[in-house]
Formats: structure tokens, C-alpha cells, sequence
């Protein structure tokens, strides 16, 4: 009795230890990040992990202060191209993965290897390019100049996920609602909808953390407030002076943009979660 | 050219019944390209013409700074960057960070994806919702996170670490080519081992539960069914993500350019094609450098698919 008691609270003790152990690892680099965004310009040489006094200075300046109108904009343009670039892609993939989980029609797998072989396209191959075309063309440092090449992030990841989660829909609805006497679009619409709603809500999920995540095509495309998305911006930030090295207000600001990952992740671990191993490797 | 190669990894389709050419399949084959065809549309529109774009570009001498000079040049842009030995110092610097990461994170990868495999449901969520924090988060928000720890002014690692043979408070981590490089792929290694785990926790969850627990009672230590039954019977997973991870690793751009934006012999390719097209405006050889990138991201997904055999359209999904 006593031996089996043992066992128990020594598995215990060790699912304690390894969940603290992963929980360090994933958390770490933020706890630091967000340590220092805290730590006013005198604190950060200390060596030291936490800061002496917690100073809210740094967020003052990029949302009241001097550095504001950049950050700002930056966080707009941000907000603005990610959530349109994934609307356009999650709508084009919907349509796209019913007729490949659905329909039986010609050229299907040539749309799904066209989605794999886009997908692991390197971004800086298409870059040079759509650099030159873009400052011929106009489209050179505005919202459709990002939200374009972004699409070639966004939309072949939601093809495949969303492929996957229409495959898992019962259809026998939509041919009843057929039977019934609806057109193929209204049963897609009535019966198919509602039931695949959640798939593409975990896609645009992920969708959206692919776009928000994007750095190359953010400081190529772009050379002002008018479109440079918030990485972009981080990465060209200079302090409040010359003298002043803008660590703690790049802390503060890399905090804020990931809020609305650390909330999506928190409300939506589950499905983030089937999303992406449904759209990688399935059973 | 790369559809048609990959074209024949894809297994058939099924297909309900026989094929009638009734008007109601050609209605069906209608919509269906009706509702695929824009995404088809836009997927090559916003890939293939400008790669293709590149092609053409590679092909002339070409600067943006005096554009009246372009002059048709042949291949000889590619016969500068393959005789520059700083393409082929950021080759293998691109190679080794590509090796060393994607190591490193199938290692991790795999015992993270044990300890949510094997969690109670008490902390499983909230397991996967940390995970899941390195996934979501912006890889430049990583790459300064890591970049403030370890930074002479800013950092406390120095500090934390002083009792380490090699490290003072005097140690400029981002100075040297292997000091930068390790906090580099350190940056690049937390940021996406969550991936490879999801997918290797997934194949984790294919494995029947019923061939552990019969080499259990067979008397089998836990690493002996690790070795002859697990891992076995998820080769086809674990293929798949190092193949994704190792094409990703191969275009590592954010981290470099945040910590040392390539100094110290830390360029990789994607930081050089950035550097000459963009910055220097040399569109002619910029392209010719996205060409070769592009060729060698060809060459991995041939050499996985032919030499490791990685079905990856049949992993991804198609087969249901």
C-alpha cells in the first residue's frame, strides 16, 4: 500500500517539476522583455533581472509621449493590413477548401501542391521583385503594397487547415438540405456555414498571427508611417535622443503588440491548437 | 516546374463512383473551379510572377540608382554571386544554423510533445497555452527579448552567469560570430519548437495505444519503446516537421537582422538578398541571389522527397 502511495506523489512531484520547467521555458523571454520595459534608462545597467523601480515612463512615451505618433501609427497599420489580409485569405480559402473537400472537379491537387509549394516559398525571393514593381506602379509603401504579398503568408496555410476541417463535416446535411430542394450554394450556405464556422475561425487565427508576425516584407515594402507595420517599426526605432539607447520603449511596445497573441492564445488554445495539427499531419 | 515535380507525391483523390458526364458533374466541376480558382489566381499572382519577374531581372545589370544604364548581362550576375566568397561564407552560415536549429528543436520538440502527451488534463491546458505563447508571439519582439538579455548594456545573462568559464560582465556576446550566433539560434530555437512539437504531439497521438502497453507487458524499458515502437511509427510525422522547420530555418531573416543585422560573420542568404537589392539597389544581382535562394529551397524539398521519401502531401492532409 504504502509502495504504490510512493509512486503516486513521487509522479506527482515529477509532473509538478516538468510542467514548472515548461511553463519557465515558454514564458521566460517574455517575463524578460517585460521586465525591462519597466526599467527606466538608469536601470537597465544594473545586471539585474527585475528593475530597481517599476516606471510606467516607457509606455507614457510610445502612447503619450514623444515617440507616440510612431508607435502608433505603426500599431494602426499594423492592425489594419494583418486583420484585411486576413479577411481576403480566410474568404478565398473558405471557398477554396469546400470545393477541395467537397467537389469532385479537375486540377484539385494541382491547387493543394500550389498551396504547399507557396507556402514554403522564401519570402526574400519574391521581395526584390515586388520592390521595384510596387515604386513603378505606386503601390510602394501603402496598405495594398502589404496586404497583397501578404496573402502569399496567409492564404496557403488556410487553405490546408481549412481543407482539413471540411473534410471532418458531416455533409449528409447539406445533400439532405439538397434532397429538401435547395440549390448546392444555399445548402452551402444554410447547412455548411453554420457547421464550418468554427474551422474558419480557427483559421483566421492563425492567419492573423502569420500576417502580424511578418518582418521582411514589412521593412521592404514600406519607408514611412504611411504602411510600416509595427515589427518593421521596432527595428528602425530610435530613442528619445541620440544620446539614449531606446531599449526600454522597444520593451514597452514589443508588450503591447503581444497582448492580443498572449489573449488569443488564452481564449482559443484548443482550437489553435486542432488547427494547426489538422492542417499538418492528420490521422 | 515545382508543381509538377511535387504534383506526383499528391495520392489520388478519391473518387465517389464512377465518372459520368452528366450535367450535373459538369455543373459540379464549374463550381468547383468557380469557388478554387481565385485562390489559385492569387496564389500565383502574388508567387510565381514575381519569381519569375527575378528570373528576368537576374539577367541584367541593374541598379536602381542609375536605371538608364540596364544592360542585358546573361548569366554573369550569377557568376558573381557563386565566385563571391561572402555567398558562400552566408551559405554555410545559413546551413549551419539550419542544422544545428532544426536538431536542437526535434530534440525538444519531441520531449515537450511527451510531456503534453503524457500530462494529466489538469494542466494539459494550460500546458498548450504556454506552448502556444512562443508560437503567437512576433519574432522580432523574440529576437529583441533575447537580444536585451544577453546585451553588455542591458542584459543580466552576464551577470546571472558570471561563474561560467568564459563569461564576465565584459563579454560582448554580439561581437563575436559563435557568441552572436547562439543567441541567435537560441532567439530562433524557443520561438519555434512550439511548431515541431504540435506536429510531433499530433503523430504522438497516432500512435495505437495498444502496441505501448503490449511491449510494456512484454517487459520492454521505456526507452526500448521509445526505439522500436514509438519513433517507428511516427517517421512520417517527424519528417514532415523537419522538413517544414528546416525550409523556415533556411529563410532565418528577423532574428539576424534585429541582433546584429549581419555583422560579425552572421549573414545568412536572405540577409545578403536583402542587403543588395534593398539596400544597396541592385536589383540585377538582388535577383540573381532570390534565384538562388529559391533554387536551393527546391533542392531541399528534392533531396527530402526522393532521398527521405517525405509524402508530405499525404501527411498535410489529402489523404482522409
Amino acid at each position: 500500500m504504502t509502495s504504490v502511495k510512493n509512486t503516486n506523489r513521487r509522479e506527482r512531484t515529477i509532473w509538478t517539476i516538468l510542467t514548472v520547467l515548461v511553463l519557465v521555458y515558454a514564458l521566460f523571454p517574455v517575463a524578460s522583455i517585460f521586465a525591462t520595459s519597466f526599467k527606466l534608462p538608469s536601470d537597465l545597467s544594473t545586471g539585474k533581472f527585475l528593475p530597481t523601480t517599476w516606471s510606467p515612463a516607457n509606455y507614457e512615451q510610445i502612447l503619450v509621449g514623444n515617440a507616440q505618433e510612431l508607435f502608433l501609427s505603426a500599431l494602426r497599420n499594423s492592425v489594419g493590413i494583418a486583420l484585411i489580409a486576413t479577411f481576403i485569405a480566410v474568404v478565398l480559402a473558405t471557398l477554396c477548401a469546400y470545393a477541395i473537400a467537397r467537389l469532385d472537379f479537375p486540377g484539385k491537387k494541382l491547387v493543394l501542391t500550389t498551396a504547399l509549394a507557396v507556402s514554403i516559398f522564401p519570402v526574400i525571393s519574391i521581395v526584390t521583385p515586388l520592390f521595384n514593381l510596387w515604386r513603378r506602379i505606386g503601390l510602394y509603401d501603402t496598405w495594398p503594397g502589404l496586404i497583397i504579398p501578404y496573402l502569399s503568408l496567409t492564404l496557403p496555410i488556410s487553405i490546408w487547415t481549412l481543407a482539413a476541417f471540411f473534410r471532418q463535416i458531416p455533409w449528409e446535411l447539406e445533400q439532405a438540405a439538397q434532397v429538401d430542394g435547395a440549390t448546392t450554394w444555399q445548402a452551402f450556405r444554410k447547412a455548411v456555414v453554420p457547421l464550418a464556422a468554427p474551422g474558419v475561425f480557427t483559421t483566421a487565427i492563425i492567419a492573423f498571427f502569420i500576417a502580424w508576425n511578418d518582418f521582411v516584407y514589412g521593412i521592404s515594402l514600406t519607408s514611412t508611417q504611411a504602411a510600416r507595420p509595427v515589427p518593421a517599426a521596432l527595428a528602425f526605432f530610435t530613442g528619445a535622443s541620440q544620446f539614449e539607447a531606446p531599449t526600454g520603449a522597444i520593451s514597452a511596445a514589443a508588450i503591447i503588440v503581444t497582448i492580443p497573441v498572449v489573449l488569443l492564445v488564452v481564449l482559443f488554445q484548443r482550437q489553435i491548437v486542432s488547427g494547426l495539427t489538422q492542417g499538418a499531419v492528420k490521422g | 516546374m515545382t508543381v509538377t515535380t511535387r504534383q506526383k507525391q499528391a495520392p489520388e483523390a478519391v473518387r465517389p463512383g464512377g465518372r459520368q458526364y452528366s450535367d450535373r458533374t459538369r455543373a459540379e466541376r464549374r463550381l468547383g473551379w468557380l469557388l478554387a480558382g481565385p485562390a489559385f489566381v492569387v496564389m500565383l499572382a502574388v508567387t510565381a510572377y514575381p519569381i519569375l519577374q527575378a528570373v528576368y531581372d537576374s539577367l541584367f545589370q541593374y541598379r536602381l540608382t542609375a536605371p538608364q544604364d540596364r544592360e542585358f548581362i546573361g548569366l554573369r550576375n550569377y557568376a558573381v554571386v557563386l565566385t563571391d566568397e561572402v555567398f558562400w561564407r552566408d551559405l554555410g552560415v545559413t546551413l549551419l544554423i539550419t542544422v544545428v536549429t532544426v536538431a536542437v528543436e526535434l530534440v525538444l520538440g519531441f520531449a515537450l510533445a511527451l510531456v503534453m502527451h503524457k500530462a494529466l488534463t489538469s494542466v494539459r491546458g494550460l500546458l498548450r497555452t504556454a506552448i502556444l505563447v512562443p508560437y503567437g508571439i512576433i519574432t522580432v519582439v523574440s529576437a529583441f527579448a533575447w537580444f536585451y538579455a544577453f546585451d553588455i548594456n542591458s542584459g543580466y545573462v552576464n551577470h546571472w552567469f558570471n561563474w561560467v568559464p568564459g563569461i564576465s560582465p565584459d563579454l560582448n556576446w554580439f561581437a563575436d560570430t559563435w557568441t552572436a550566433l547562439f543567441v541567435i539560434m537560441a532567439s530562433e530555437i524557443w520561438k519555434t519548437t512550439p511548431f515541431i512539437s504540435l506536429l510531433l504531439l499530433a503523430g504522438l497521438a497516432q500512435v495505437p495505444d495498444e502496441l505501448t502497453e503490449a511491449a510494456e507487458v512484454d517487459g520492454a524499458t521505456w526507452w526500448e519503446r521509445m526505439r522500436r515502437v514509438v519513433l517507428p511509427n511516427m517517421k512520417a510525422a517527424i519528417m514532415v516537421a523537419v522538413l517544414f522547420r528546416a525550409l523556415d530555418a533556411f529563410r532565418i531573416f528577423d532574428n539576424i537582422f534585429i541582433m546584429t543585422k549581419g555583422a560579425y560573420g552572421t549573414e545568412t542568404l536572405s540577409l545578403l538578398a536583402y542587403r543588395t537589392s534593398i539596400g544597396r539597389l541592385e536589383i540585377g544581382l538582388g535577383s540573381a541571389i532570390s534565384v538562388v535562394l529559391f533554387i536551393c529551397v527546391l533542392l531541399i524539398c528534392f533531396i527530402a522527397i526522393k532521398l527521405f521519401k517525405v509524402d508530405l502531401a499525404g501527411a498535410r492532409g489529402e489523404k482522409s
